[in-house]
């Protein structure tokens, strides 16, 4: 049984935040499931890291750069572009409006 | 030709003395796929028609230029692609609804590598969605079976890939290993598996899982044949900036090679409870293999490994939130509602570890803790040259019996994710059968020692040949 107990409202602002909706049905679920994730990860807490650099880059490259030039082969025509989309105009994406008068 | 038999080192010397023609492998591989992918459910994609097509191509290059498998090294051998990996002009799906019916229009880097090699795409095959996943069961579509058992899963995510080439529906599966999601579905399907070391096989045009985890593998059913895609795979890429500028090496010219005086250490941590008798027993069966050959084993400590899949599970989750952010539906794609369980599960967890409050007790704690363990591995190679492991602390398990349970799913990869949190390279090989099922074992070297553990996997599996064994379909 997890010691971690997530509530409907955790979960539905957890979903908000990764732009998620969820059904009532999938709420139930993920609150088991999630706490009893979230709990298992909380053993990390017993880790001293005091004096431990974080790492995000395990090979240590550093300040990979290249040429500020427009590489042909690594760009699309824009009908290949376009070409998985359903909705588009004028040879652009067409999305909805966000903003209306 | 029998096609479980066949390996590509085999296929090469076949199509050399005309004992058969790439129109004939790929003809026969696809009436084997048709046959019996019903049964597997390898597939999601075959590409059938430009296979055919370019099989034919090949047969007449081969009469025109004896020296053609010196330029192309993969000739008319056929591969089946993780549906992760982008290909021009066939459907990449991610295992997912989502995208279910995107056609990229454009190749990943790997795919360019494996087809100027002239290497022939079968299909794509089907994945637990986006990755997430050691079963095959989070795939979107209907999941994959183990060859050996038809009741028991492949080992994910690249499900697929190990089945079909388990069942001679191709010679290499492509697979991405972010924890676990090559070797596991090597060690359950009788395979070879490579986790290269992190940057060592560009990852361009391959969907992102966790981009500072995801490295590009593949597997096959000898030691010989994966060093041999891996010289294709391997090398820097300008489209990559995390591919790292060392050379190349030449995989298969070290095979054979002796290693005599070879440490092999053995983590104390990883035989514990929960590890399966039979499978102990099994690698220290091996272990004795490796020792006849001039290894020696001590035991070794890796005190950090209890710790690793929880640093695993915030640090991934969190990439994943981010990577699949982009999947929203705007250009193209689905809404975001048709994301599976295991997908909305990862977003929610990353979201959490990320969000305001909890970034520095999680996603910053895991990545001091990813520290640690990549301290653990450095300081366990000052003392040996290889760690050996097994793959998995259980035999394939059966289809259903940790679906409910995502903790214990993630379980399965316990052995496996530390070698991604210290972005160094681990390579399945086989160890044996209990119970008719294979046991994978795990070699681990440092990073950038692919040439190594290749050579120490080529001579034991030259002592016990357990390729030899093939699946039977049980319970089809």
């Amino acid at each position: 049984m997890a010691k971690k107990h997530l509530t409907s409202e955790d979960i539905i602002h957890i979903a908000k935040l990764g732009n998620l909706t969820l059904n009532d049905k999938e709420v139930e679920m993920f609150k088991k499931q999630l706490s009893s994730v979230i709990d298992y990860i909380d053993k990390l807490q017993e880790v001293d890291t005091k004096k431990i650099e974080p790492s995000s880059q395990i090979t240590g490259l550093t300040d990979v750069f290249r040429e500020d030039k427009v590489n042909e082969e690594r760009t699309l025509p824009q009908d290949k572009a376009l070409a998985n989309t359903k909705s588009k105009a004028n040879g652009l994406f067409k999305v909805k409006a966000i903003l209306t008068e | 030709m029998d096609l479980l038999e066949l390996t590509i080192k085999d296929t090469i010397e076949a199509l050399k003395d005309k004992t058969f023609s790439c129109l004939e492998l790929t003809k026969e591989t696809f009436s084997n796929i048709k046959k019996n992918d019903k049964k597997i459910n390898a597939f999601l994609t075959l590409d059938e028609e430009n296979a055919l097509k370019q099989a034919k191509e090949y047969d007449d290059l081969i009469k025109e230029d004896a020296q053609i498998f010196d330029k192309k090294p993969l000739l008319g051998v056929p591969v089946a692609v993780k549906d992760l990996f982008t290909t021009e002009g066939i459907r990449t799906t991610a295992g997912s609804k989502i995208i279910g019916d995107y056609i990229p229009p454009f190749n990943s880097t790997v795919i360019k590598k494996l087809l100027a090699a002239g290497a022939i795409i079968t299909g794509k095959t089907n994945q637990d969605a986006w990755g997430h996943g050691s079963s095959g069961e989070n795939t979107d579509y209907e999941p994959t079976k183990n060859p050996y058992d038809l009741t028991r899963v492949p080992g994910g995510s690249s499900s697929g890939s190990g089945a079909a080439v388990a069942y001679g529906a191709s010679l290499v599966g492509t697979g991405t290993d972010t924890g676990s999601s090559v070797r596991l579905p090597a060690g359950f399907c009788n395979l070879v598996g490579l986790k290269p070391t992190y940057g060592r096989v560009s990852r361009y045009g391959i969907i992102a899982m966790a981009s500072s985890f995801d490295t590009i593998g593949h597997m096959t059913k000898t030691v010989y044949d994966n060093a041999k895609v891996l010289e294709v795979t391997a090398g820097v890429d300008p489209y990559d900036s995390t591919t790292v500028p060392e050379k190349v090496g030449s995989y298969t010219k070290v095979l054979g090679q002796s290693i005599k005086g070879l440490k092999i250490g053995l983590p104390k941590e990883y035989f514990v409870e929960g590890l399966d008798k039979k499978i102990d027993e099994s690698i220290r069966n091996s272990l004795q293999v490796f020792e006849k050959l001039g290894a020696t084993i001590q035991e070794i400590s890796l005190p950090y490994t209890d710790y690793a899949m929880a640093a695993y599970y915030i640090l991934v989750p969190s990439e994943v939130s981010s990577n699949l952010s982009r999947f929203d539906g705007v250009r193209y794609g689905k809404a975001r509602e048709v994301f599976g369980a295991e997908a909305k599960r990862r977003i929610m967890l990353g979201s959490y570890t990320l969000s305001s409050g909890y970034y520095d007790a999680y996603y910053l704690k895991a990545a001091k803790v990813r520290t640690l363990i990549k301290q653990d591995f450095e300081k366990a190679f000052e003392k040996v040259d290889v760690i050996v492991a097994p793959t998995s602390p259980t035999l394939p398990f059966k289809i259903g019996e940790k679906t409910d349970d995502p903790l214990a799913m993630y379980l399965s990869d316990i052995f496996l994710c530390p070698v991604n949190l210290a972005g160094i390279p681990g390579l399945s090989i086989q160890s044996g059968f209990v119970d008719d099922l294979p046991v994978g074992m795990q070699l681990m070297g440092p990073q950038f020692s692919e040439e190594l553990l290749y050579k120490t996997a080529y001579l034991f599996e030259k002592e016990t040949e357990y390729y030899k064994i093939h699946p039977k379909f049980k319970n089809g």
